[in-house]
């Protein structure tokens, strides 16, 4: 998509494919951030916590 | 397999084994969001674990097939803003949170443009960051940010965008020193700048 921008005649729109680019940016570091936490091993707290769960439910039918 | 002699019917097991498979590949996501609410891991994991309770708790009412992962964030949220509510303690505005942030933050081994990204995030109203996330990092719809934070689309969308021009001018304004006080005015001042611009129309 940027590139595509970046190939049309320029009609002094270099400052707003600058900002574009920026905000880009900025969307990219945000989803690494979020990622980051989403890629780490699952505490095995939580799993023991819904294997405890699950089985209250088991027993009490 | 098996099957250990419980008294619940053999369907009513079969749901709560597909929708525990389900719950369990959303719990990466669950803490992700939880890290962006709560302020440090440990009580964004408490946070996280106790909406996961709630979501398996809450499983009857959940419709196999619908979108679990809005629904599952939608608890989050609640769980985390009735908590707020509650707490006397975390009454405190964002910002002086953010302030003692722009102090505590100090770990070398974190990227410094995370840093500032995290440092910006801090400084926003929530309403804004949360929205920023669900759909700049989470992946969500318009639509399915507006279902879980309970607000309209078009509320979404000038939260999102709101927070999209309040991030890219703290990120401009680049490197503020990390001594708390003159650091916090100064990003006010620039939030204050982002907001009035954004509300011109």
């Amino acid at each position: 998509m940027i590139e595509q921008e970046a190939n049309q005649p320029r009609r002094g729109s270099a400052a707003l494919d600058e900002a574009r680019l920026r905000q880009q940016a900025i969307g990219v570091r945000l989803r690494q951030m979020f990622d980051d936490v989403v890629n780490e091993p699952i505490p095995d707290e939580f799993l023991d916590i819904l294997r405890k769960a699950d089985r209250r439910a088991a027993e009490k039918g | 397999m098996a099957a250990r002699d419980a008294p619940r019917s053999d369907r009513e097991s079969k749901d709560d084994e597909a929708f525990k498979r389900e719950l369990v590949t959303l719990i990466p996501h669950l803490r992700a969001f939880a890290r962006t609410l709560a302020g440090d891991p440990s009580s964004a994991d408490d946070l996280a674990q106790d909406a996961m309770v709630k979501a398996w708790d809450a499983r009857a009412s959940f419709q196999m097939g619908t979108n679990m992962k809005a629904w599952t964030f939608m608890i989050l949220r609640n769980q985390f803003y009735s908590e707020k509510r509650r707490s006397w303690r975390q009454t405190q505005l964002d910002q002086e949170s953010a302030e003692r942030t722009l102090v505590a933050v100090d770990d070398p081994e974190a990227p410094v443009a995370l840093d500032e990204l995290r440092l910006g995030l801090r400084m926003l109203p929530a309403e804004q960051r949360e929205a920023l996330i669900l759909v700049g990092a989470g992946g969500f719809a318009y639509e399915e940010a507006a279902e879980i934070c309970g607000c309209a689309v078009g509320t979404v969308k000038s939260r999102v965008s709101r927070a999209r021009r309040a991030l890219h001018a703290v990120l401009d304004a680049g490197a503020y020193d990390r001594d708390g006080g003159a650091a916090g005015d100064a990003m006010r001042a620039i939030l204050a700048d982002a907001e009035r611009l954004s509300t011109v129309r």
